[in-house]
């Protein structure tokens, strides 16, 4: 199988995120970075499947030249290939994005055929925008599902289970295919000392595109205002159920 | 020119996050001067009152959800109609939905909008990125404009009653439709974690899976759902499914009991539209406690048994 990942690098989740002064731009100076998580275990899903179907799997990434270190991350864990459309660091809008990894995409499928299967995570943790993975499929001409939980490939065709309130839905999408996956799909791994010994002479493919604006565009960013809350404090269980009581929930 | 909504139903059930969007929707109808028009794609004609007009999709290709079909027929139904906006529920499904739309028509689409100004060529917006806890002012430049309201911030709209249906007959294909749904799998029956009205979430403060005993039983007795945070099932204690947080479960019951949760972002986002919050926890400067309405100091092993019994007792 040929397997494609498309992952972002983002600030690590949890931390505290402080604005620049004009608002345009997340203050970076302090923070450290990491694979977005639904797409971290996006990657893990692809290595599970090569292991059980052998293949490749390569990665791809739309973002400032510091995301190579996103794709060494992922080579680290297994991935055989990766590819950075590079960009100036600042906020790509997600039909621009959309249109530079399709670009990408298709340059490397002229080269070395069709991938099976291209991975994306359901919406990335930072932006959010929740469209990109099903305009590339759209632009590939593929069939896409989101918010998948559970790959299994049978023959010609993916197998994908997606959560519900209640337990899952299936659907079963003939190859190749376009699946946008979120966390709790596969647990990821932890490098070994031998996959980021080889992470470290991977080399990173360059793609570059021009990243025409599409119609929807940042202002800034601002933080949410925090809420004034006086916690009251309880002294015992006694005083919880008091208090369940009173909400109406008992 | 319409405002068109999107409703997700569940056999003909108009979903809580569809109501939030029609109220999304009527503000810039009203703005703009337009009716609202909802759209129910699938054999059952759901009842929705409010709108001014209920367009009908049927197709026999339509009998269960398919991402591709729904923004296929909904992108032929804008295309006869023009209407100013399209606005969908801020849920997995409506945002999928909008995303093939969009892709099919080539237009933006804004994911998860908290504020939508429809005055003038360009509407000005905000959303949320981070699962809420960054906000984003921005700009909609389009023929079309395509938005889901972000979840929990519109309150529902009352869709008691009925309005003027009127059926959409598509143009669709077998080829056009291969993501439809081929199975369902129940696993949970009753109360679900994104809906319970009392959530009894547990955190690493819980100290391992056989831990959760006590929590369930919580849960049981107050007809709640069991969730817990990232690290919870990091770990394995629980399945992802229980997972609430940006990237698990967002939930929004009346009451929310946390347990031993420290209370990091991108679990407080997951739970922050909770009415009321209780924090179980022996860290009184846990960022869960100071922002709970109520808080018990002390170890979670000893007060949840403790709450369990008390609630037994009144019974």
């Amino acid at each position: 199988m040929r397997l494609l990942v498309c992952v972002k690098r983002v600030p690590a989740p949890g931390a505290k995120i402080a604005l620049t002064e004009d608002g345009r731009a997340i203050e970076t100076a302090h923070l450290s970075f990491t694979t977005s998580p639904h797409e971290e275990c996006a990657v893990e899903a692809a290595i599970q499947l090569k292991e059980a179907h052998g293949g490749t799997v390569e990665v791809l990434t739309l973002g400032p030249p510091e995301a190579e270190e996103q794709l060494r991350y992922a080579a680290s864990v297994g991935a055989d290939g990766a590819t950075l459309v590079p960009t100036d660091g600042s906020d790509v809008d997600p039909q621009a994005t959309a249109a530079g990894l399709l670009s990408a995409i298709r340059s490397l499928e002229a080269e070395r055929g069709p991938f099976d299967l291209v991975l994306f995570g359901n919406e990335s943790a930072d932006a959010g925008n929740f469209q990109v993975g099903i305009r590339v499929a759209h632009g590939l001409g593929r069939p896409v599902v989101s918010g998948i939980k559970g790959i299994e490939v049978e023959g010609e065709t993916a197998v994908a289970r997606r959560q519900t309130a209640s337990g899952f839905e299936v659907y079963r999408l003939p190859l190749p295919a376009v699946l946008a996956v979120k966390e709790g799909i596969a647990l990821p791994r932890y490098p070994t000392l031998s996959g980021r010994l080889k992470s470290k002479k991977l080399e990173v493919r360059r793609h570059e595109t021009e990243l025409a604006p599409g119609g929807q565009r940042m202002v800034r960013f601002e933080s949410p205002p925090e809420q004034e809350v006086r916690t009251e404090f309880l002294s015992d269980a006694v005083a919880v159920v008091d208090v369940l009581e009173k909400l109406g929930v008992l | 020119m319409s405002v068109l909504v999107l409703i997700d139903h569940d056999r003909g059930e108009v979903s809580e996050a569809s109501r939030q969007a029609i109220t999304l929707a009527e503000q810039v109808a009203e703005a703009l001067g337009s009716p609202v028009e909802a759209v129910v794609i699938g054999a059952e004609a759901a009842d929705i009152g409010v709108v001014d007009r209920v367009w009908h999709v049927t197709h026999s290709l339509l009998d269960d959800y398919t991402p591709g079909g729904w923004g296929e027929v909904l992108a032929q139904l804008v295309a006869q109609e023009m209407p100013a906006a399209v606005v969908a529920p801020g849920s997995d499904r409506g945002n999928e939905v909008l995303a093939h739309l969009a892709a099919l028509l080539d237009l933006p689409m804004v994911a998860n909008v908290t504020e939508l100004d429809p005055s003038g060529d360009v509407w000005s917006l905000q959303r949320v990125r981070w699962g809420g806890s960054l906000l984003e002012r921005g700009e909609l430049e389009a023929a079309v404009r395509l938005v889901s309201a972000a979840p929990h911030v519109f309150p529902p709209a009352e869709t008691e009653g009925s309005s003027p249906v009127v059926e959409f007959q598509p143009t669709l294909e077998e080829g056009q439709v291969v993501d439809r749904v081929v199975e369902r799998v129940t696993v949970s029956e009753g109360v679900t974690l994104a809906t319970a009205p009392v959530v009894v979430s547990g955190g690493r403060g819980v100290g391992g899976p056989e831990g959760f005993g006590p929590l369930e039983e919580l849960a049981e007795l107050l007809g709640g759902a069991v969730g817990c945070s990232r690290v919870v099932t990091n770990n394995g204690w629980r399945p992802h499914s229980d997972q609430v947080g940006q990237t698990g479960t967002r939930v929004a019951p009346d009451v929310y009991i946390a347990c031993g949760i420290s209370g990091a972002i991108q679990h407080w986002v997951g739970m922050m539209a909770s009415k009321h919050v209780i924090a179980i926890n022996t860290d009184a400067e846990a960022p869960m406690v100071t922002k709970a309405d109520y808080a018990v100091i002390g170890d979670v092993a000893e007060l949840v048994p403790a709450i369990v019994d008390e609630v037994k007792r009144r019974r």
